[in-house]
């Protein structure tokens, strides 16, 4: 067991490893030089190159990469080239709307997802089931932006429950930030939804046609009783990894969300900062979203190897 | 069941690929042509879909916007089919090797990286634009086709017929090419009209943030991104290309899901 851990520890090592110098790189090679684009066009090339020296891009690549990456080690992510301000303060402070936001709408997309999922699969062949596959279809086909745009129109615009965007801080009450949060939120879950009740229909239908099942049934139990004993708690493992994923992708993903809602989320800042080329913001951010991503998996991984002896000798 | 997705999906594919392809030749308006005093018209006898705030014929703009969809998603499927699958292939040719272990662990790697937000920043970053949109969303199918054909190809490679012709002295690069890919090409068929959707949704995306296709090329996401200010009092500006993506996604969809129905067995016996 502690084999297989250190070996994956390795390996998430070198693949964060791999995925700062492939995050460095892409945004080295980028045309436009963020001194030349902050200054503007009529800018002397003196002052550019002040700007330059000020800000550390006259050092060479590779101290500039270690000087990153050990800077991220010790939480310090630098400094924004456009706001003069630490990165980590602005991290810090747009991750507790992105961290929600992705929570809230995990939270909805479980909600729809388990009992359409359920019912679907315990329908299976029927009317039921086609009618939560057709709407499930529905669900992964509708960009999630354009959804926003009509909830909008219908929600905040047309019935004024909500408003039609911008975040209210959680020092003016958790209900009200919740509030602005819960258009975006649904927006997010429509797609994750579908896919998730998609997930646990199939999970159910396999476990439902195991042996043990028909033992179960043999032995005298009802349906509901075999559904909720003993095959959910089964079909619940491949639903839980596509849980895990939908974090990692709902805290990256709500990038265009948080640009239709004007919410000051980690999405908007990254989107911000590669258009205002703030090439340390986009860097750290993009680290850490990478980081979260292979983190959960590591732990995913052993999570499973801890449960199932089985995975620890396929690797 | 499994037919009905094919012929819905394949009916509604259609009518975009058709749309697209009718584009070429003729569209109802010309789209340069700008005619404020017919802007923002709802749908009516002349213009089927009504106009835009610019007094552009929306039908014309949706047909030339599914060329650009399905252009971009082939082009971005393509880049992923033609890399991808000849290292899943290779991979699986030599599995557990260095080799195998280098493109599956890239694959891992470039699985972890959130792919909107990479999206975002090559097209940011090398310019806005269709071509970068391409390459952005090509980037992220690599490792798609490479898992799925390694994946078949390993369970092909234990097969008696293989086995057959390593005897008859055919090299690893030949059965490949020769047994092993046209063997998995039906499971590749249904991965790429898979990719080829999200490709759809992905370039709507971009667009809509003004970083996929520039004006005055027409795109969908880009008339969505447009709408925006005006949905309240003209919905149909937004409704029609938000339909138009669901249709085109709707229908690959269910044509992959009829694809896969019709060409797996194992999926047709587990459905049925």
């Amino acid at each position: 067991m502690l084999g297989y851990i250190l070996k994956r520890a390795i390996s998430l090592t070198v693949s964060l490893c791999l995925a700062s110098i492939i995050i460095f790189s892409v945004v080295e090679i980028a045309p436009g030089d963020p001194a030349s684009f902050m200054l503007g066009i009529n800018a002397q090339e003196d002052t550019i190159a002040a700007l330059r020296a000020e800000l550390g891009l006259d050092q060479d690549k590779l101290s500039r990469y270690f000087s990153w990456v050990s800077g991220m080690i010790k939480g310090d992510f630098g400094t924004s080239y456009t706001y003069r301000s630490p990165v980590s303060d602005m991290i810090k402070e747009r991750i507790w709307v992105s961290l929600p936001l992705a929570l809230y709408a995990l939270l909805i997309s479980t909600f729809i997802a388990f009992p359409a999922g359920i019912y679907a699969a315990t329908q299976r062949g029927k009317a039921g089931d086609a009618a939560v596959m057709g709407a499930t279809q529905f669900g992964i086909a509708i960009p999630n932006f354009w959804f926003a745009m009509i909830l909008v129109v219908i929600f905040a615009l047309k019935l004024r429950w909500f408003s039609a965007g911008g975040f209210v801080e959680w020092e003016n009450g958790i209900l009200l930030s919740l509030k602005s949060l819960t258009l975006p939120a649904i927006a997010l879950a429509l797609p994750q939804a579908s896919i998730l009740s998609r997930v646990m229909r199939s999970a159910l239908i396999e476990t439902l046609s195991e042996d043990y099942i028909r033992t179960a049934r043999a032995k005298g139990f009802g349906k509901k009783a075999v559904i909720w004993r003993h095959a959910l708690r089964n079909a619940l493992i491949p639903v839980l990894t596509i849980i895990g994923l939908q974090f990692s992708f709902l805290m990256a993903g709500a990038i265009i969300i948080e640009q239709v809602f004007f919410l000051p989320g980690l999405g908007r800042l990254v989107f911000q900062a590669i258009t205002q080329r703030d090439l340390i913001v986009v860097e750290s951010v993009v680290m850490l979203l990478v980081f979260a991503v292979i983190t959960v998996n590591f732990i995913v991984d052993v999570a499973y190897a801890v449960v199932d002896p089985r995975l620890r000798r396929r690797v | 069941m499994k037919n009905n997705s094919l012929i819905l999906g394949g009916l509604l594919s259609a009518l975009v690929v058709i749309a697209a392809l009718v584009s070429f030749l003729w569209v109802p308006f010309d789209i340069t042509q700008l005619s404020i005093p017919d802007k923002l018209q709802t749908p009516n006898e002349v213009h089927w879909l009504g106009t835009d705030h610019f007094g552009r014929d929306i039908l014309s703009m949706i047909m030339i916007g599914a060329r650009t969809s399905l252009a971009v998603a082939i082009l971005a499927v393509g880049i992923g089919f033609f890399i991808g699958v000849p290292l899943g292939l290779a991979a699986a040719t030599k599995k557990n090797s260095l080799l195998d272990e280098t493109i599956m662990r890239t694959n891992d790697l470039i699985f972890a990286f959130p792919s909107l937000v990479i999206a975002i920043l090559i097209t940011a970053l090398f310019g806005a634009g269709a071509m970068n949109a391409i390459i952005a969303i090509g980037i992220f199918n690599i490792p798609v086709f490479a898992r799925v054909s390694r994946g078949a190809a390993l369970s092909l490679w234990q097969k008696e017929f293989i086995l057959a012709a390593r005897v008859s002295g055919k090299s690893d690069l030949r059965i490949s090419a020769e047994h092993i890919f046209p063997n998995i090409a039906n499971l590749l068929i249904v991965q790429g009209t898979i990719q080829f959707s999200l490709g759809i949704l992905a370039e709507a995306g971009l667009s809509y943030v003004g970083l996929g296709t520039q004006p005055p090329v027409p795109s969908w996401g880009r008339m969505l991104a447009d709408s925006q200010t005006m949905v309240s009092f003209a919905p149909h500006l937004a409704i029609i290309p938000g339909s138009a993506i669901i249709v085109t996604v709707l229908g690959l969809n269910l044509m992959g899901d009829g694809l896969r129905d019709l060409l797996d067995p194992r999926v047709r016996r587990s459905r049925e």
